[in-house]
């Protein structure tokens, strides 16, 4: 089974784009979505996929790639974008009573939806999102898939029915293995995502594409969204605006004063 | 009515592209218009996303997409870069679209797979020192000895002809003449592949241009150059024919490429107008900074609605000769104007040349010029008016 097809889920989330001011909406405990993408950190983990696939014959030698997004009608651009990258195809659960869910609620209709798609080798997701960030996804789909887990991967492989991968520390590096099927979380250093083509972005259009609801996965609307959670969002703030920073002038004692500055910030 | 809304797809694309421009592109331009450097990794990228290949069917390596692609691909890529955008234009429109509008099976088969990958450039010969717009005066000859094509002559400003990746430049030259009834002579203009390479053929030193830095552009030189009979592109007597229609699709590329300049210098100046303040406010609070930005606006989206315009003609196979013509004026001009008008807004900084606005400044005059200049253009619009 050394270079068998693989059946590979990669989780992909629809994100407001970092590289712009994020706002926070409504009852202020929302995040505005509507300048968004699909999440860069997700993006390593769709590589990930792909490259372990284009070494096995791609698509034509019956590999399978699913993009899988729960959220809103708008989620779907990032499936949509991952089918122009590379992915074979898309799965978007997508129920209003999802609104609200919390990590917990979310692995629970992930963990659903990727029951759906029968037997599957690997589950690769981005270290975290770029939004929530809570990085807890991955276990708690693990767990709820009942497979192995390697979360913050920089590097893997698969040989055969193991994963491989590799784990970096601030000062160490470890490498774990695991049996397939098994679920690989990769950090921003695993790979160099490539960029869609224009033949993948028309061929996108071609590819299946699934929407699902709680319905369909066997799940009722008190299983997720606000009921289905075990946190919940108390407050949440805009960060305060910037303020201008202090300027030192030097009249001989500037050396002074900014280490009298950084030692009051504890800097040093 | 109209729509120029972009579907789906071309919005894909347009979209990636700016992103590669933003995150790969922008980073390396100033260090390559500094060390007047040719980006071979950045064209190596291209050619991995497929832009070489846009306006090409699949069978010869092309993506299978149109013009109009190629022309959004061009905006993006001239916002931020316009060297990077003019390699791909000439790299596509002039290196590999002869071949495939006017070349033979084996031709196509021969060239096209490298060039439609970006593996290969291919430059187009067409100016000579004494001849331009009016290629009647084309000068450089090839006569046909022992089954071969024997070239000399001299060309000018050669766009992509001495990268390290290029494999040959396709030349205009006089292979004959006929007496016309009023006893003038009329020249026969063929067009011919040249490899690199060939003896005799020689690619003379860089010039040094005022923009387009990062560009590869040289004067050639043909002594005795000797090529097989079969490199001659499309038919014999043909050439000029066929080069005036790859002109007129290169219109519209070069309005796009000039949309893309006009629109980053909107970009950069509505950036520092925001950061910059005096005397109190960002800059672009006071009415001479916000309404130069405003007009410059105005500028970019006309010339986006003009070369939509013309493109929309040419895929939809009417005549779009006039509205490529207008289409290049307009959004040369307009890229002219806001380069001098972002520069003014950047104060000092406009003019240190690594600065965005001060590259638009030096490489946008030429989009004036090649291509056709703008009075070529002029004469192209009063002559369909009747004039």
């Amino acid at each position: 089974m050394e270079n068998s097809a693989l059946n590979i889920v990669v989780l992909v989330k629809y994100v407001p784009d970092a590289q712009f001011d994020r706002h926070l909406i409504g009852d202020a405990h929302t995040i505005d979505r509507s300048e968004s993408i699909l999440s860069e950190l997700d993006e390593y983990a769709l590589e990930a996929a792909l490259a372990l696939t284009d070494a096995r014959g791609g698509a034509k030698a019956g590999n399978v790639v699913t993009a899988l997004t729960l959220g809103p009608a708008s989620a779907a651009v990032a499936v949509k974008k991952s089918l122009q990258i590379g992915a074979t195809q898309g799965l978007h659960v997508n129920d209003d009573a999802l609104a609200g869910s919390d990590a917990w609620a979310t692995s629970l209709a992930l963990a659903a939806a990727i029951k759906t798609l029968g037997p599957v080798d690997l589950v690769i997701t981005g270290m975290a999102s770029t939004d929530g960030e809570t990085s807890i996804i991955p276990a708690q789909l693990a767990a709820r898939l009942g497979l192995p887990q390697v979360t913050f991967a920089s590097a893997l492989e698969v040989d055969g029915g193991t994963v491989t991968a590799r784990r970096d520390g601030d000062d160490y590096s470890e490498e774990i293995q695991a049996s397939l099927p098994a679920l690989v979380s990769v950090t921003d250093q695993a790979n160099d995502p490539r960029y869609p083509n224009f033949k993948g972005i028309i061929a996108a259009k071609k590819k299946k594409m699934t929407t699902m609801s709680l319905a369909d996965l066997g799940l009722s609307a008190s299983d997720v969204g606000l009921a289905g959670s075990l946190t919940t969002v108390s407050a949440a703030a805009e960060r305060p605006a910037r303020t201008a920073g202090t300027i030192i002038t030097d009249s001989g004692d500037a050396g002074i004063q900014l280490v009298d500055f950084l030692a009051a910030q504890k800097l040093i | 009515m109209p729509n120029f809304e972009l579907n789906e797809e071309y919005q894909a694309l347009s979209d990636m592209v700016r992103d590669f421009a933003d995150n790969v592109v922008a980073p390396v331009s100033a260090q390559h218009d500094a060390e007047h450097s040719f980006p071979y990794e950045i064209v190596s990228h291209m050619g991995e996303l497929g832009l070489f290949g846009l306006p090409f069917p699949e069978e010869f390596g092309g993506m299978g997409g149109d013009y109009f692609a190629l022309a959004l691909a061009l905006e993006q890529l001239g916002r931020v870069d316009q060297s990077v955008a003019i390699t791909l234009e000439a790299g596509v429109s002039l290196g590999a679209m002869p071949v495939h509008r006017f070349g033979t099976q084996a031709q196509k088969e021969a060239w096209l797979p490298q060039l439609t990958s970006g593996a290969a450039l291919a430059g187009f010969g067409l100016t000579e020192p004494d001849a331009g717009s009016d290629a009647g005066r084309t000068s450089t000859r090839a006569k046909l000895q022992d089954g071969e094509w024997v070239i000399d002559g001299s060309k000018q400003f050669i766009t992509n002809s001495g990268t390290d990746i290029t494999k040959f430049v396709t030349v205009t030259a006089v292979t004959g003449s006929t007496e016309r009834a009023d006893g003038t002579v009329k020249k026969e203009i063929s067009t011919i592949i040249v490899p690199n390479g060939t003896p005799g053929f020689t690619v003379e030193k860089p010039y040094g241009k005022v923009g387009w830095n990062a560009s590869d552009t040289h004067p050639l030189t043909f002594t005795n150059a000797r090529v097989p009979e079969e490199n001659l592109l499309g038919e014999r007597g043909r050439g000029y024919a066929n080069f005036l229609s790859i002109l007129d699709e290169g219109r519209i590329a070069i309005a796009a490429l000039a949309t893309g300049a006009a629109q980053g210098c909107v970009d950069e100046a509505v950036r520092y107008a925001k950061e910059r303040h005096a005397f109190g406010h960002n800059i672009g609070h006071y009415q001479g900074i916000s309404f130069k930005i405003a007009r410059m606006q105005s500028r970019a989206h006309l010339a986006r609605l003009a070369y939509y315009d013309a493109a929309s003609r040419m895929l939809a196979g009417k005549s779009f000769k006039t509205e490529a013509a207008i289409a290049k004026m307009v959004a040369s001009e307009a890229a002219m104007d806001n380069a001098r008008d972002a520069t003014q807004v950047f104060g000092g900084y406009g003019f240190i040349n690594e600065f965005t606005v001060a590259r638009h400044y030096r490489d946008s005059k030429i989009l004036e010029i090649g291509e056709g200049t703008t009075e070529v253009q002029l004469m192209l619009i009063a002559r369909d008016l009747g004039l």
